[in-house]
């Protein structure tokens, strides 16, 4: 391997850690600011208890957000010199507005928001999380923006005299199409996955017989709240992914024709089918049996049942005729790999789907439920606490395999037709120093996977505390001073 | 002005606010075994000592960081080349200061989740580490840039890692790490109470004193190969705010202690932009191939509108960034670490412990 690939396979995997807290922050965090402002509403001390366990289990995740996204942060300059050059014009702004804007935000309210239980003015705590809400989502937004110019650079022209991409319309860069429909995607898969959190450690204390009675409600409550956010998102996350497929058609044919690993063009009028599951070679050339539902792929790349969908043989033929006279455009394929695109699309879908469904059985399990005392079908049963774990993972695993397909559907591109990802990467930085940086990284982020899961166990099983506003409240766990609870 | 040289100073605002915030932090992170001692009488343990320490940084360091993301989004945006240049080159010594913030990171969000001795032992660890590497490294880095390194005509740092561990560099290293010790003992005299308030602050006027020795040797060495009038009289005025901070901690004024260290970190740190600009990063092979504020910017529309970007939100941030200094003024005493932990921190040994007591 040299330092190219390990250059790839480090970002890969950096990103794709990262992008495991991501979600959680972002959908956690609204769900916190939803409990504390229930609490505040209703003076009801179950939704502060609620609010106490998950703003616990979101600063455990947040800590490593942070951590690894001061790692994405620098990664570009480090293995991607030549990259950073060619964009730095376009590509940085978004960067630096998100740090000046979102992480300061975040990071300054957060601070506040932990260490400031119980000595600032209610009404100003609460908006103290809802500000770090909006960091978060502040951050979507313009990372997404530097994102979406990769796959469909708008706003720019190339200045012949230094070779590189300047920046002619920031406005263009904010709206672009892709980031205009990426955005709503991306943030409401992160509620997606902040309400299976929450629904997930709901139900496994539900589930459990060992949760004593009286606390039962506040789990109740919990899981309506979860499997509703997961619900609603999923309904915005679909139709926008929706709406994603028809842009990207646009803007990256090959990626669409990717995505079903079909290499023949189907001409307008006849509805191209898409397959759920196929067995056949890897690459998708031969079938041997399929599952398929018709005119769906032309349905999803163009709206229309039988619109027609390019190949990925023509846009390669196309491609090489546009692409193969300059250096930094020109590549041997400009298919990607298709077995990854092909699946990672599937899988993103598919645990979507699953993560909706078990949020809506537990909702019908929940049914009748509304009053403090009656027993749901939930309850003492353990199938229930195995749904809870499984739906813990589906929106955040879905998550990481849609990142997987948009970013591996890009190659061989880096930025869409203007750089291949070969053209990016740091020319002065050697392999060993890659593999250095790799060796470390992926020993380190190992164990911290370790660490941050147990913790979250740990946590997530000793359940929601008592509070003193509790009226069964006991006086001798009182504290000294309820400030210093949440801190070190 | 020029955008670009008005970026260039954006810039130098950018890693001054990080030094001089983040400095403190660090200090007090790396302090811990020093400072985090039991009384010689046993009234105050250590523990509760490191507490009130990391109490005293916890609503802080993380925006604290955040002025080194915005110095890496700003450079990245304005001076593309600088970014590239500099990220690509100094890898391993990055790769290092980014293992050290991870770990700290960790180490202070992580440390009170387990009650456990072995547990916060190895995360003090962490913290420590932590944060020591970047303040030690930060002072490398910042040397070598500002005297020169091997840059070809490709703008490709072409020295390997030795290179950057010169003795000049080294040097600016231990001033960089001691600067940040007495800054953070000084913020701890001023943010706790009782024996602690008072340990900081002697153990601040010791360190000072090695800091000044070592701050005045580097500054000298580096004006005298680069500075100009400007940058000289920069690096004084840090000395003698350095001096009238000691004096101030001598004589029991806390406040304007730190303020002294904390105008020492800010001066002399612009002492280094003045000295290097309106080259960024100097080649040390041939003038020619020097990076400089011209060749290594963003365009004029780029810069523009950065430019109001920064006009318009950095004063935001600065006013609810002191708003929250404000917010936790008030000086943390032993007692106000709880004896409590969370059911869920609950360890075997805490409960030997207890059952015990
Ligand atoms: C869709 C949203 C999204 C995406 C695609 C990314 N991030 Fe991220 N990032 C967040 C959303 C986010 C967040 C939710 O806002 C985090 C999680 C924890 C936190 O502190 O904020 C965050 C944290 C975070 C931090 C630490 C902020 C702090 O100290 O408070 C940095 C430096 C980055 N990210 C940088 C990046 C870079 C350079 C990315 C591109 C490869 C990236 N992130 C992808
Ligand atoms: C957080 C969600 C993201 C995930 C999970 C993700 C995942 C990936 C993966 C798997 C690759 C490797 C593709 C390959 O080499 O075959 C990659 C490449 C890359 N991505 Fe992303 N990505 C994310 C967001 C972003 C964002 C927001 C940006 C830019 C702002 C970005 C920039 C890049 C770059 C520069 C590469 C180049 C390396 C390469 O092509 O291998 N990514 N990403
Ligand atoms: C059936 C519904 C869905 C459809 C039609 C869909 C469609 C898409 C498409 C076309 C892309 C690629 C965008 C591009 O390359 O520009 C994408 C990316 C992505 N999807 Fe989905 N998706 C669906 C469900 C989900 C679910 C359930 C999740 C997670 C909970 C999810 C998370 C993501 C993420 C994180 C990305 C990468 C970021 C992006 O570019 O949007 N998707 N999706």
């Amino acid at each position: 391997m040299d330092a190219l690939d390990l250059a790839r396979w480090q970002f890969g995997i950096t990103t794709v850690y990262h992008f495991f807290f991501v979600p959680i922050t972002i959908g956690l965090s609204l769900l916190v600011a939803v409990m504390q402002t229930r609490w505040m509403r209703t003076r009801d001390p179950q939704w502060l208890r609620l609010t106490k366990f998950f703003g616990k289990l979101f600063t455990i995740n947040f800590a490593l957000g942070l951590v690894t996204g001061i790692v994405q942060e620098f990664q570009f300059g480090m293995n991607w010199s030549d990259y950073s050059r060619f964009v730095g014009d376009i590509f940085g702004a978004p960067l630096a507005i998100e740090a000046l804007l979102a992480f300061f935000l975040e990071s300054t309210f957060l601070g506040l928001w932990l260490f400031g239980w119980g000595r600032i003015p209610e009404k100003l705590h609460l908006s103290f999380i809802w500000l770090v809400h909006v960091g978060t989502v502040l951050s979507a937004y313009f990372i997404l923006a530097a994102n979406s110019f990769m796959q469909n650079p708008v706003g720019y022209t190339i200045n012949e005299a230094n070779g590189r991409a300047e920046l002619t319309d920031f406005l263009a860069v904010l709206t672009n199409p892709v980031q205009l429909v990426t955005f709503p995607h991306v943030v409401a898969a992160a509620y997606m996955t902040g309400g299976a959190f929450v629904l997930a450690f709901a139900i496994w204390h539900l589930s459990r017989t060992g949760t004593p009675a009286v606390d039962k409600p506040i789990y109740r409550k919990a899981a309506k709240l979860g499997a509703w956010t997961v619900l609603v998102a999923s309904l915005v996350v679909i139709g926008s992914g929706d709406v994603q497929g028809k842009v990207m058609t646009e803007v990256q044919p090959m990626k669409m024709a990717a995505a079903e690993g079909l290499y023949e063009d189907v001409p307008e009028g006849v509805g191209a089918p898409f397959s759920i599951i196929t067995v056949g070679t890897l690459d998708g050339r031969e079938e041997v049996w399929a599952l398929t539902v018709p005119k769906l792929l032309s349905y999803l790349a163009t709206g229309s049942l039988e619109g027609a969908v390019e190949g990925i043989d023509h846009v390669q033929e196309r491609y090489e005729l546009t692409y193969s006279g300059d250096e930094l455009t020109a590549a041997e394929d400009y298919r990607p790999v298709v077995p990854v695109t092909y699946w990672s699309f599937r899988l993103m879908m598919g645990l979507g789907f699953a993560g909706m469904a078990i949020a809506a059985a537990v909702l019908w399990a929940l049914r009748g439920t509304g009053s403090q005392t009656g027993e749901s079908r939930l309850e003492g049963h353990r199938m229930w606490a195995w749904a809870g774990a499984l739906v813990l993972f589906m929106p955040l695993l879905a998550n990481s395999f849609g990142w997987i397909f948009t970013e591996m559907g890009r190659q061989p591109w880096l930025v869409m037709g203007l750089m291949t990802t070969q053209t990016g990467v740091s020319p002065g930085t050697t392999t060993g120093e890659v593999l250095t940086s790799m060796v470390v990284f992926t020993l380190l982020y190992g164990a911290l996977a370790v660490v941050e899961v147990g913790l979250t166990l740990r946590y997530g099983r000793a359940g929601a505390e008592q509070v003193p506003e509790d009226p069964s409240f006991d006086p001798a766990h009182r504290s000294d001073d309820d400030a210093f609870v949440f801190t070190y | 002005m020029e955008l670009t040289t008005i970026w260039f100073v954006l810039i130098a605002v950018l890693w001054i606010g990080y030094f001089v915030l983040e400095g403190f932090d660090y200090g007090v992170g790396a302090l811990l075994p020093v400072l985090g001692r039991d009384t010689a009488d046993g009234s105050v343990t250590g523990e509760t000592r490191r507490r009130q320490m990391l109490g005293a940084i916890g609503p802080f360091w993380d925006g604290n960081e955040v002025w080194l993301l915005t110095a890496g989004g700003a450079t990245f945006a304005a001076f593309p080349h600088w970014y590239a240049t500099l990220f690509s080159g100094f890898y391993l010594p990055l790769l290092l200061i980014l293992v050290a913030l991870i770990v700290r990171g960790i180490g202070l969000e992580y440390r009170g989740k387990v009650d456990s001795t072995r547990w916060r032992r190895r995360m003090d660890l962490m913290v420590v580490a932590g944060s020591a590497v970047p303040a030690l490294l930060w002072g490398v880095a910042f040397t070598n840039i500002v005297r020169g390194v091997p840059i070809d005509a490709e703008m490709e740092y072409v020295g390997g890692f030795w290179n950057l561990l010169n003795p000049v560099a080294l040097l600016g290293g231990l001033v960089t790490l001691t600067l940040f010790l007495t800054h953070g003992a000084l913020f701890v005299a001023l943010k706790t109470d009782g024996q602690l308030r008072h340990d900081a602050r002697a153990l601040g006027l010791r360190l000072g004193v090695v800091a000044a020795a070592l701050a005045v040797a580097w500054l000298w060495i580096v004006h005298a190969s680069t500075g100009t009038a400007v940058s000289w009289v920069l690096a004084g005025l840090a000395a003698v705010a350095l001096l009238a901070g000691l004096a101030a901690a001598r004589a029991g004024r806390e406040g304007w202690a730190f303020t002294g260290t904390f105008a020492t970190i800010g001066l002399a740190t612009a002492s280094l932009f003045v000295a290097l600009f309106p080259d960024v990063m100097p080649s040390s092979l041939d003038p020619a191939w020097s990076l400089t504020v011209e060749n290594a910017a963003s365009s004029q529309k780029t810069l523009g509108i950065m430019t109001v970007v920064a006009v318009v939100f950095t004063p935001v941030v600065l006013l609810y960034q002191s708003w929250t200094y404000w917010t936790f003024r008030r000086r943390i005493s032993g007692h106000h670490i709880p004896t409590e932990v969370h059911p869920a921190a609950v360890t075997e040994e805490t409960r030997r412990r207890v059952g015990a007591s």
